[in-house]
């Protein structure tokens, strides 16, 4: 019979409504406002998992966020398989299907539960200690196996089809946890006139009230008063309530980051809307209500399918109409397990015996029970537990008071509840930086102060009760006063080395395993939970880090304050990535930067690279040839006839204002006061520190203007140098900064043929030799196009870069091509720019330097203003590290057999066979093949390397030294008779 | 995320903004007359607090201005931003730093 544990009537589920599902491919029916972990009790499924270690059968727990064993894959279709999930938490939508974890070949008989035979075998610490030798079969054997067998659930595979919504909000207060204390703070802050946002991780707002039963507020009773107290809210224009929303982070200055999952409950939802939405909640206040988790009790085989925690199972009676079992002993720790108890018993369940650890149990909640003439045995415990796939029997038996137990009698049922009293859910308080305080009588931590606005209300705050939640505006009626609690491991007849009493379900940890840690010397409990893993899986601990803690203080000897909490960190639950990501993936992940000329080298079939967020084009490769081909003929062609180069990623300032050229003679090693407009610079900035840190031509425009240009990766960089400099050092000098590296477009053209190229394009501009000459720039038009015309040179050509408005970038260099083809130029990329800068001993910074290398290492002392009397790093300049005469120079390194090409980032040596030890003299910088050199070429920077010319050194390889010559830096017409063209 | 606020513009999200080390660290008028030993007292040695700090910050995507900002460096509590070129205030006239 379907559903045949669904009551007559009651809960809060649409009867009317049946929804038909699959577990682990059996067809099932629920109804609507069933969770899965509901529906399957529903139908009489306790056994819903296998555990992470052993592989022990796993029912139900719990009935909300804190289940640690009931963890499913759902699946939505292609990229849309979901992972450990909380059974207790998905909501029943037609066609739903899941599936259990962590078993093969199915649920009932899994091989893996061979572990479970092996346990004594295998303790905390295991993996540790066995897998140490030999230690090569670490990596071959040992790790593979392990991974294969651990992990929880599995991926999904293939990308994420589903989208992501990512939100700002701003409140006075939020309230987190629509419980009675939830609602009862929003409806006062609502009062207050304030914006407020109320969410809950569940379904429906309500928490507690949504299974409460006995008692009445304000003479209403609870669901009539929660229906009422939702109107009022909903009809606050100011108030926004989100259901299905967890409040998983709390971050400093009262920023709240909450997950709201707006589809996955939906069998067929509109493919408009996101799957989930992440807020970022700015709060003046938050108010925490989020309830308390129920304890369990730690007793010998305590992790059967049907041992549920009592509360629980009183939930799914009151809430769901599903009654839990037929035969259930309860195992109390608490009166609120008596009141399950009741409320159970009522409903036509069979109670075996409440079986109470406490001495006395004599509340009005006991009280009631023994009325109802249900047995109840104080001063007793459970010693273990029968039955694989569902408990069948418990034993029971007093505890003296010495601790030992005596007359142990079997009781038979089918379904064990306990309570070990309440743990108030503290997470977000402490994520807050709160402080928590121990309360011995309720066997807890509470809050007790945070640095932020932010405040603690009702059982999180350990204030149990209705009365308590609801605060004095609200009359509470019908809701017996309940104590009690207990943490730590029961005491039991058992063997110590072979009951297992579990401590952490989801990471099957027992007390047995935290007993080991301590006697193996572990004291902090941050480190025990490392050891043992207790707390450290999904469920980051929820049911099981008090049980624990008490555990470690009872077997140290202390008390629990003084072990201390382990640290609770975001995630509350877990989130999915995609919520974190949002909309930053693919395309929007990070931002691409591409030129004005972008278009076209795509389509000339360019080659890109990432070069920082731009693609630049690397090489241009014709049918049939590789990259080496491609650049080797992009060489060849600039130096024979000419080539055009698509330099618009260089970073470009606009420097302008009466103090233009005095703040630049500051900033720069160079002295630009008497730059005449019309002439350029080659600038180099160093740091204060004297190193090297960027590089690029200045052209002055005018006496006030100049044209500066960086790096391509440096240009953010540079400008904020700069901005800081005239901002905080030189507020008093009168200049500008504008970044224009977006609107300008910059044109190489490269080659003995670069002046007639150009030419017929150039208007207003004599581009003569004697008119313009080297490092000269002018402003006219570049084939109509407003340009700025430089004479410069990267290759050791005759070279110009026309700048040009970045909207004329693509005509213009069209229009040059044009005319290029003509001369048998070419396009070439980056790759070809490195090796023709590298065949004339031109430096990259960054490649050239690391930030360790002053201009004079790299032969350039010569840019430096000598009559400057200051600038960024000049001081530094003459610090006896800087002036040493062993310091790392750039030169030339050539292989002694003329073929063997280098690597980058190679060392260099003074002898073939170094013994180890031996300190470097230097480092490869750049290494290419140089078809004007016929061999190949590098750079290096080598301990007094100038002075080394003509020497012998070695680069050490695994393949054995690779002998090379030191020679100059400069390897193409040294004299730079072909700048001229 | 810390919610900074900027002299300039007011209140805006830490995304905003960029960190720029101590503040009230004056380049030296004339470098050349230090010794190596003062040069590089400027160039390297920076407090550390535990606590109360004075420290630059750049509105980097927004006004682009630097300015000053005193922070607790346990707590990131920010109790004042002031333009950069002002005083260096005196920390026990600033209300809210008797507490981190």
């Amino acid at each position: 019979m379907s559903e045949a544990f669904r009551t007559a009537s009651g809960g809060r589920i649409d009867r009317a409504r049946p929804l038909s599902f699959r577990f682990d491919g059996r067809r099932m029916t629920g109804r609507a406002g069933d969770t899965l972990a509901s529906a399957l009790l529903a139908n009489g499924v306790h056994l819903v998992g296998r555990s992470f270690k052993y592989h022990r059968p796993r029912g139900i727990l719990a009935a909300g966020a804190e289940e640690p064993n009931a963890l499913v894959g759902v699946d939505r279709g292609p990229g849309r398989y979901a992972p450990n999930l909380r059974a207790t938490q998905v909501e029943l939508h037609e066609g739903l299907s899941a599936e259990s974890q962590n078993r093969f070949p199915s649920l009932r008989l899994d091989v893996a539960a061979l572990a479970d035979l092996a346990a004594p075998l295998i303790p905390a610490g295991f993996y540790y200690k066995t897998f140490m030798w030999p230690a090569s079969w670490w990596a071959k054997l040992y790790e593979p196996r392990i991974r294969a067998a651990a992990g929880l659930g599995r991926a999904p595979s293939g990308s994420d089809p589903d989208r992501y919504a990512q939100r700002h909000a701003h409140c006075e207060t939020l309230v987190v946890g629509a419980g009675p204390a939830g609602i009862a703070a929003a409806l006062d802050a609502a009062a207050r006139g304030g914006r407020v946002i109320l969410c809950d991780e569940q379904a429906e707002p309500g928490g507690s009230l949504l299974a409460e039963t006995r008692a009445t507020i304000d003479g209403r009773r609870a669901a009539d008063w929660l229906a009422w107290a939702l109107g009022e809210l909903a009809a606050n224009p100011r108030v926004t309530i989100l259901p299905r929303t967890t409040a998983f982070g709390y971050f400093a200055q009262n920023f709240v980051a909450l997950a709201e999952r707006v589809t996955d409950h939906l069998a067929a939802p509109d493919p408009n809307l996101p799957r989930e939405r992440l807020w970022q909640v700015r709060a003046r206040e938050v108010v925490l209500a989020t309830g308390a988790i129920e304890r369990p009790l730690v007793f010998p085989e305590n992790d059967r399918p049907g041992i549920m925690l009592a509360d629980a199972a009183r939930t799914y009676l009151a809430r769901y109409g599903v009654k839990p079992g037929c035969r259930a002993l309860v195992f109390a720790a608490h009166d609120d397990a008596h009141g399950a108890a009741l409320e159970l018993a009522a409903a036509g369940m069979e109670i075996a015996m409440v079986v109470d650890l406490r001495a006395t149990a004599d509340g009005e909640l006991p009280r009631r029970v023994r009325e109802a003439g249900i047995a109840v045995r104080t001063g007793a415990t459970v010693t273990g537990t029968r039955g694989r796939l569902r408990v069948h029997e418990a034993h029971v038996g007093s505890v003296d008071a010495d601790g030992s137990v005596r007359g142990v009698e079997p009781v038979s049922c089918d379904t064990l509840l306990m309570s070990g009293g309440w743990t108030p859910s503290v997470h977000l308080h402490s994520q807050s930086r709160g402080r928590l305080a121990w309360r011995e009588e309720i066997q807890a931590f509470v809050p007790d102060g945070t640095p932020q606005a932010c405040r603690s209300v009702g059982a999180c705050a350990g204030a149990f009760g209705l009365q308590a939640a609801l605060g004095l505006r609200h009359r509470v009626e019908g809701d017996p006063a309940r104590g009690g609690g207990f943490a730590g491991a029961v005491p039991h007849d058992r063997s110590p080395g072979r009951a297992r009493a579990f401590v952490d379900f989801q990471n099957d940890v027992t007390a047995k395993d935290l007993g080991l840690a301590l006697r193996e010397g572990f004291r902090s409990i941050e480190h025990v939970k490392r050891y043992t893993t207790n707390g450290m899986a999904t469920d980051q601990g929820k049911t099981s880090n008090i049980n624990a803690l008490a555990i470690v203080a009872a077997a140290s000897g202390r008390k629990v304050p003084e072990v201390g909490l382990t640290t609770f960190r975001q995630p509350y639950t877990p989130v999915t990535f995609g919520t974190l990501a949002g909309m930053s993936r693919g395309q929007l992940f990070d931002p691409v930067r591409t030129t004005p000329i972008h278009g076209w080298a795509e389509a000339a079939g360019a080659v890109f690279e990432d070069v920082g967020q731009w693609k630049r084009a690397h090489h241009f490769p014709r049918p049939g040839e590789d990259m080496h081909a491609a650049v080797a003929r992009e060489c060849r062609a600039v130096r024979a006839s000419a080539g055009i180069f698509d330099a618009s990623t260089l970073g470009k300032i606009e420097v302008v204002g009466r103090d233009a050229a005095e703040f630049l003679e500051r900033i720069y090693v160079n002295a630009f006061r008497r730059l005449e407009p019309g002439r350029c610079r080659y600038g180099i900035l160093l740091n204060e520190a004297g190193f090297v840190i960027d590089d690029g031509v200045i052209g002055r425009m005018a006496a006030d203007a100049f044209h500066v240009t960086t790096t391509t990766g440096g240009a953010a960089r540079v400008l904020a140098m700069m901005e800081d400099y005239l901002q905080t050092e030189w507020p008093g000098l009168e200049a500008w900064l504008t970044s224009t590296t977006e609107q300008w477009a910059t044109i190489a053209v490269q080659g003995p043929r670069a002046r007639a190229i150009l030419a017929p394009l150039v208007e207003g501009i004599d581009v003569s030799r004697e008119a313009f000459p080297h490092m000269a720039v002018r402003e006219g038009r570049v084939a109509g196009a407003r340009a700025r015309l430089f004479r410069v040179s990267f290759t050791g050509e005759l070279g110009f870069e026309v700048n040009v408005p970045a909207s004329e970038g693509r005509a213009t260099w069209e229009a040059i091509w044009e005319q290029a083809r003509r001369h048998d130029a070419v396009a070439y990329g980056t790759e070809a720019m490195h090796v023709l800068r590298a065949e004339k001993g031109y430096i990259i910074v960054g490649q050239e330097t690391d930030g360790t290398v002053v201009p004079d290492d790299l032969g350039l002392g010569w840019a430096i203003g000598k009559a400057k009397r200051d600038f960024v790093g000049r001081r530094s300049l003459s610090r006896p590290d800087i002036v040493a005469p062993d310091r790392r120079q750039l030169v030339g390194l050539l292989t002694r057999d003329g073929r063997t090409l280098l690597e980058e980032g190679a060392q260099v040596v003074a002898m073939p066979d170094p013994p180890p030890g031996t300190a470097a003299l230097g480092h490869v910088t750049s290494s290419y093949r140089s078809e004007a050199a016929g061999r190949p070429i590098a750079l290096a920077l080598v301990a007094g390397g100038r002075a080394r010319k003509g020497e012998v050194l070695h680069v050490p390889m695994p393949g054995g030294a690779i002998a090379v010559e030191v020679v100059d830096p400069v390897f193409h017409d040294p004299k730079g008779s072909r700048l001229d063209g | 995320m810390l919610l900074i606020r900027c002299p300039h513009c007011g209140e805006r999200p830490e995304v905003e903004f960029r960190h720029g080390g101590e503040a009230h660290v004056a380049r030296p008028e004339d470098p050349s007359s230090l010794d190596d030993a003062a040069w590089a007292e400027f160039l390297y040695m920076r407090a550390n607090p535990k606590g109360w700090h004075f420290e630059r910050w750049r509105h980097e995507h927004g006004c682009g201005r630097f300015f000053n900002a005193v922070r607790h460096t346990v707590s990131d509590r920010i109790v004042l931003t002031y333009r950069s070129g002002e005083k260096r205030p005196d920390l026990a006239a600033i209300p809210g730093t008797e507490r981190p």
